[in-house]
């Protein structure tokens, strides 16, 4: 079958790939790019592990079909470090062992980024709600929460 | 299976109608979840959103008009809408996580035929039509009347619709939707109510309209409840009588979510509830829009 060619740009750098109609944007950035953070754990929009930010919108990467995208910007949690530098959720993150096996975090800091470029100072309320779309089978959630409340405390120089 | 991408309705219309097999979509977020439950894939996927109009909200004074494929999170971000027609933002912003609402459209919560689609009984109560485009240009249905069964829908295979339209809230008016489901976010409705109310000048109901998702084969509305309020206040006598027709009104299944008789009695006390809020909306809303 003839294979589609998209040209995008990810996490800053033009990138151009080849796909299957049918495959997802997920399978393309995973199995076409070679970016990796994205994760499947469901494929059906349930559990946000594959959260991706479009067009600074995020969406489940898992439902949206590879040549979509022909045209937009991507960020995905490879794009999140600047020059090496962690961003200050992954920093918080880490600090606050708002991860265990690490499956679902890179859809968290995707949410929790989109929620505080639109919302520096989010309740605990706001966060839960913006990070309903993603679940974590470990952490009980409390101590991800932390973590985006004080990464937003930070970004917001307090 | 292809994806094509027309960007004009005209260009989709002759793709559906060259292509038998041919399959719109707007977010994708039930169409993708089927797909990976097996149901068979269509030879061509058209892509609804790079089409302008079917991506875009305006308002030109007498009504509005919402693109079939518009992302749900752009309609509940839009103030003047979500300030209007409360109810039926509310009913749109509760699909899914951020993550579907950045996706998901009110085109495919009504296509998609399911009968707890959060967003219908909103746009039934509040009058929406469907502008349906086809091989010899379009047609305007009632919302109400587009969907004939669960996955069953009034619109031929080479058909799809462009907009809704919903004309400009009148005075004294208010609309409310209210659902239950077992947790608050991330699920579908048990049952789903949605309200409008219009009071007349001396506050007494001028017109109702009560509509009900989850509790039938499709979206439906109580009229036997909508009779027991025009013309009258509300009081308890009477919000008795809308939640026994509200219930009577429901026809439902047994499954994991909740009993028939449960279903029941929640579609009574939502009903109720729902107009109380339309109510308190309209008065609150005294002067035009
Ligand atoms: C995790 C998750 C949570 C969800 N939660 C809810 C919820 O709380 N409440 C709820 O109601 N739904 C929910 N849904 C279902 C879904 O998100 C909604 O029904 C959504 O509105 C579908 O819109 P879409 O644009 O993604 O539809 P699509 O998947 O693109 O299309 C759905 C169907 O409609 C048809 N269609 C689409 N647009 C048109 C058009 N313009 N004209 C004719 N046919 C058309 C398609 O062919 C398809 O059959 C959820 C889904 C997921 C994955
Ligand atoms: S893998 Fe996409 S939401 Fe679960
Ligand atoms: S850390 Fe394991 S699922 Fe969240």
């Amino acid at each position: 079958m003839a294979r589609t060619h998209v040209t995008t740009v990810v996490n800053g750098d033009e990138t151009e790939f080849l796909t299957e109609d049918s495959t997802s944007l997920l399978n393309a950035l995973r199995d076409e790019v070679g970016l990796t953070g994205a994760k499947e754990g469901c494929g059906t929009g349930d559990c946000g592990a594959c959260s991706v930010m479009v067009d600074d919108k995020v969406t489940c990467a898992c439902l949206v079909f590879a040549p979509e995208v022909d045209g937009s910007t991507i960020l995905t949690v490879e794009g999140l470090a600047d020059s090496g530098e962690l961003h200050p959720l992954q920093q918080c993150f880490l600090e606050g062992a708002a991860l265990q096996c690490g499956i679902c975090t890179p859809g968290f800091l995707i949410s929790a980024k989109a929620l505080l470029d639109r919302n520096p100072d989010p309740t605990e309320t706001e966060i839960r709600y913006a990070l309903a779309g993603n679940l974590c089978r470990c952490t009980g959630y409390d101590k991800i929460i932390r973590a985006v409340q004080e990464a937003a405390r930070e970004m917001r120089g307090q | 299976m292809k994806y094509v991408a027309p960007s004009s309705v005209e260009e989709a219309t002759s793709l559906l109608s060259t292509s038998p097999s041919a399959q719109v979509f707007a977010g994708a977020t039930d169409v993708v979840p089927q797909l990976r439950a097996g149901r068979p894939a269509p030879e061509v996927l058209v892509d609804l959103k790079k089409i302008e109009e079917l991506v875009s909200v305006a308002n030109d004074g007498d009504k509005w008009t919402v693109g079939a494929a518009t992302p749900t999170a752009n309609l509940t971000e839009d103030e003047a809408f979500s300030e209007e027609f409360p109810g039926l933002a509310e009913a749109a912003g509760l699909i899914g996580s951020d993550q579907i609402q950045n996706r998901s459209s009110l085109g495919g919560n009504l296509c998609n035929g399911s009968p707890a689609a959060d967003s219908v009984p909103a746009m039934v109560v509040n009058g929406a039509r469907a502008v349906v485009a086809g091989p010899n240009g379009t047609r305007v249905l009632d919302v109400a009347e587009v969907v004939t069964g669960p996955g069953q829908l009034a619109l031929e295979a080479d058909e799809f619709i462009v907009e809704f339209e919903i004309d400009r809230i009148p005075a004294r008016t208010g609309d409310a939707y209210l659902r239950m489901i077992p947790r608050t976010e991330m699920d579908i409705a048990v049952v789903g109510a949605g309200a409008r109310v219009t009071l007349a000048e001396d506050g007494s109901i001028e017109q109702a309209a009560l509509a009900l998702a989850a509790v039938a084969p499709t979206c439906v509305r109580v009229p036997d409840a909508e009779a027991a309020l025009v013309g009258k206040t509300a009081n308890d006598e009477i919000l008795s009588a809308v939640a026994a027709a509200a219930s009577e009104a429901c026809d439902p299944i047994d499954d994991k979510r909740g009993t028939v008789a449960y279903r029941r009695q929640v579609a009574g006390v939502l009903a109720k509830r729902a107009v109380l809020i339309a109510i308190e909306r309209a008065e609150q809303r005294n002067g035009t829009n």
